[in-house]
């Protein structure tokens, strides 16, 4: 049977006829679309398609807009209400089994509604929701961050405040719905075009914007002030996934902190999307994620044991066997990622692997040397063959070594490149080619070096070698953009790491080296920065896609030198410091 | 001066300073059996001290201290006043160590407990890792290294085990110090700052006499520990951390001459890994036809 059929039928809700389209296999998982303000059931068409190859996929236009029925007031458009038909077309359309629950916008408020409707689990499989909050959550984030005005707290009440700014207008009586009939639906599209990145199309925006948007206005005028000014306690035992879209002009990404509160089981996924451009340009993408946690959710096959988060990532660390490599494995694991560690150290690996399973998902180690590219490209097939593409690639294996230009000889040159340069361009090319044929974007993250910005003629070939990875990262990012994969590099100062222990001297004898070792291991050691807060600094970069980060006060300071007054740190780099 | 003899103890002191800690360690037991979600550190110390007391025990090496939950790896710590048990209830799932040095008759005990109420996999971890500390610092120290080198030894094994060093946050850094039997005359069951009374004067005396022979009977990683064991008693508690859970144990090392010993070897944590051994060898038995877990994957 073709899958790309539409069948329509009618189920009625509380006395109104909801438009309901169904297409694909209905013995096959049943995934339930909900649309938001202005849309219609339309705004799924590219998601749809996509899922309707496996899933039994069920549309409907919500009351008051599309082919549906319009509630005679105001009272119609309460949350209950529109709770109550999400209900009702899933009963009619798999009255077996739960169904997958995916919304966007006023369909995710909606859907939130009853997801968090008690005992909603046994009739809600899954949850996938991008742009639209739990009101009363919504109501309880409003009231923390009112009770406790910290900088950080009034930044985002602010911040939130101005991009619902359309919010109030709606609650004006007749301005919003003049401005609808008097230009804004006919200039939709370019809105569309221009404030979201969506290329027009002869089927978008649906006929029937103008009365679908007008109508529309009464669910902000009916739910807003009773949900936020008075919140209800919501909790939830659905697996939610919450899709960030990056580039959301509506909903601000920081709305969803603290949702854990509220969902225990949160997967937590980001795109870089806008608010109408995750649907109408990349619907392909969040059918993907929406897949991805249907089959993961579906099966009752919940991989990682109760009382561990699991939001579904997959991270790639090299060099994971100690230092910042393991730091950042763990933190990753403890956010709910599930970790692939690799190093020339196998059992170091796997014992990351270990630890890494006890606080998170399950995790795998192998032994990969990254110097040696034709290993990297099996690794990175092996990776995807065993685990996935990965979400995040952490290129941190690296070697230490000092010793100024005439002393270190071309061996030496050629171990420190091969390693800190070459490891990380074998890492990204491989991954990195994985990532952009994936299309769900993903994030690269480089450990460059205050070296690569701080010369110093005892760190001639380490200092090189990082300079190289940030001009490499600089480059690639501008690459990557377009795949919506970001690109940071990290740039830490003094870390009591294992890197002092491995590092090798120019011109030493084996005694004169170990002393080196040791003395500089001491000055890392009481230096005493804990390559656990390189690992925060790393976990925040991804989140925030922030390009460069120097880590540690030092490369702070050497960084804000280097751009004010780089000839001072070239004079610098003559004093004698090893 | 008067050299003092080497290794200073009959078999009777011996004797005497196994009953001591045996009694400490009983108590602790005790103390865990009893001990449920809801109780404070206060109401833990105050247990473990009445039955010290009940035993018999007349003076504290230091006062009784019990830490809970991110507090068992001292996570947060700025002052040593956070030592002191405070008001944190016990929740299920949380780890917990408890640490008392009871004095009976002048010998004494220092020991440290570490337990956890419900499931806790990260505990379950560190507790079966805790061995190879012991194992470790008895065949180091048996080599007669330096003690400060074998300070280095353990803090090398706790990185390969990718936790972190937790007693280095105890005044000094220290992971163990020397036990004596005090003669001291001060009051007893009397503290300043938590060390009895006896405690400082027999310390004090014992840090210089030590000091004028380039010794110290504090055990840390410093200039001052760079000497060979010194024969004697000692009492040697590494504490180990991952994330918020944090363990321990105490016991007393015997160091003699030419040799090293653990004073006793029935105590919880060591009767603990042989069960575990015990166990794995009945697993093993039974699951002899079981497929091995792929290369590459840790679980």
């Amino acid at each position: 049977m073709s899958t790309s059929a539409t069948r329509a039928r009618t189920v009625r809700s509380g006395g109104l006829p909801l438009a309901v389209f169904e297409q694909g296999d209905p013995s096959a998982p049943t995934v339930l679309l909900v649309h938001g303000y202005p849309d219609t059931h339309a705004v799924w068409d590219d998601v749809a398609a996509d899922l309707a190859r496996d899933h039994h996929v069920v549309r409907y236009d919500v009351r008051g807009a599309g082919a549906s029925g319009v509630p005679a007031d105001r009272t119609g458009y309460r949350l209950e209400q529109l709770a109550a038909d999400l209900f009702a077309v899933a009963d009619a359309v798999s009255p077996d089994r739960p169904v997958h629950l995916v919304a966007h916008d006023w369909g995710s408020l909606q859907s939130w509604e009853a997801v968090t409707a008690p005992g909603a689990e046994h009739r809600l499989a899954s949850y996938t929701t991008m742009s639209g909050p739990c009101l009363d959550h919504m109501g309880f984030w409003l009231r923390e961050r009112l009770r406790r005005p910290t900088p950080r707290h009034l930044r985002q009440l602010l911040s939130q405040g101005a991009h619902s700014w359309y919010i109030t207008a709606f609650h004006l009586p007749f301005l919003a719905p003049g401005v609808w009939r008097l230009g804004l639906a006919r200039a939709w599209p370019r809105v569309l075009r221009d404030l979201e990145g969506v290329t027009p199309r002869a089927d978008h925006p649906q006929p029937t914007l103008r009365r679908d948007a007008v109508r529309g206005i009464e669910l902000y005028r009916a739910n807003m002030r009773p949900a936020l000014r008075h919140p209800r306690e919501r909790p939830t035992e659905v697996p939610v996934q919450l899709i960030t879209l990056t580039e959301d002009h509506y909903v601000g990404t920081y709305l969803s902190e603290g949702l854990e509160r509220w969902v225990p089981r949160l997967t937590r996924r980001t795109l870089r999307a806008t608010h109408w451009s995750a649907l109408l340009e990349k619907g392909t993408t969040v059918a993907g994620l929406v897949r991805e946690h249907v089959a993961r959710t579906g099966a009752g096959a919940d991989a990682a044991p109760a009382g561990t988060p699991d939001d579904g990532r997959l991270v790639v660390v090299t060099g994971g066997g100690s230092g910042i490599g393991r730091a950042t494995a763990l933190a990753f694991a403890a956010e709910g990622a599930r970790v692939v560690v690799c190093d020339l150290d196998l059992d170091a690996a796997r014992r990351t692997a270990e630890l890494a399973a006890l606080i998170g998902p399950p995790a795998h180690a192998y032994r990969v040397d990254v110097s040696d590219g034709a290993a990297v490209d099996a690794f990175a097939e092996q990776v995807a063959a065993e685990h996935g593409v990965p979400d995040v690639l952490v290129n941190n294996a690296g070697i230490g070594h000092s010793g100024t230009f005439l002393e270190t000889t071309e061996k030496e040159w050629q171990r420190v490149l091969d390693v800190n340069l070459w490891g990380v361009i074998h890492g990204c090319r491989a991954f990195g080619t994985l990532m952009a044929d994936r299309g769900e974007g993903g994030h690269i993250v480089n450990l460059s070096s205050a070296a690569a910005y701080l010369p110093s003629k005892a760190l001639t070939a380490y200092a090189t070698s990082k300079a190289a990875v940030f001009m490499l990262s600089d480059c690639l990012r501008a690459e990557l953009a377009g795949h919506g994969i970001g690109v940071s590099t990290i740039c830490p100062g003094l870390v009591n790491t294992n890197i002092t222990r491995t590092s090798t001297f120019s011109a030493t004898t084996a005694d004169e080296q170990a002393a080196k070792q040791a003395r500089a291991a001491r000055l890392y050691a009481r230096r005493g920065f804990p390559p656990e807060k390189v690992a925060t600094a790393i976990l925040t970069a991804v989140r925030t896609g922030r390009p460069v980060v120097p880590v540690t006060p030092e490369a702070k300071a050497a960084r804000f030198l280097s751009r004010l007054a780089p000839g001072l740190l070239r004079l610098a780099a003559r004093l004698n410091v090893t | 001066m008067p050299r003092t003899p080497a290794f200073p103890y009959t078999e009777r002191d011996l004797a005497r300073f196994r009953e001591t800690q045996q009694l400490a360690y009983d108590c602790a037991e005790q103390v865990a059996a009893w001990i449920e979600p809801g109780v404070t550190e206060r109401q833990a110390t105050a247990q473990l001290r009445r039955r010290l007391v009940a035993a018999g025990v007349q003076d504290f090496f230091h006062v009784p201290f019990a830490w809970f939950g991110d507090r068992t790896a001292f996570r947060h710590f700025h002052t040593p006043l956070q030592f002191f048990a405070g008001n944190r209830r016990l929740q299920e799932g949380m780890p917990y160590v408890l640490d008392c040095a009871p004095v009976v008759d002048g010998y004494t005990a220092d020991i440290g407990y570490g337990g956890k109420v419900g499931e806790n996999r990260v505990w379950d971890r560190l507790a079966a890792d805790l061995r190879v500390y012991r194992e470790l610092i008895l065949a180091e120290v048996r080599a007669r290294k330096p003690l400060a080198e074998v300070y280095a030894a353990v803090d090398a094994q706790i990185e390969a085990h990718g936790y972190d060093n937790r007693h280095r946050v105890y005044p000094g850094r220290v992971i163990g110090h020397q036990v004596t039997r005090t003669t001291a005359r001060g009051p007893a069951g009397v503290n300043v700052l938590g060390f009895g009374v006896r405690t400082i004067q027999t310390l004090g005396r014992e840090l210089i006499s030590e000091r004028m022979q380039g010794r110290s009977p504090l055990w840390a990683d410093g200039r001052s520990s760079r000497h060979a064991p010194t024969p004697g008693l000692w009492a040697v508690e590494p504490h180990i951390g991952f994330r918020e859970v944090g363990i321990k144990f105490e016991e007393l090392l015997v160091v003699t001459e030419d040799d090293a010993y653990w004073l006793d070897d029935d105590l919880p944590h060591v009767r603990r890994w042989a069960d575990a051994d015990a166990d794995a060898d009945a697993d093993a038995e039974t699951a002899v036809a079981t497929t091995s877990a792929p290369e590459g994957a840790a679980r």
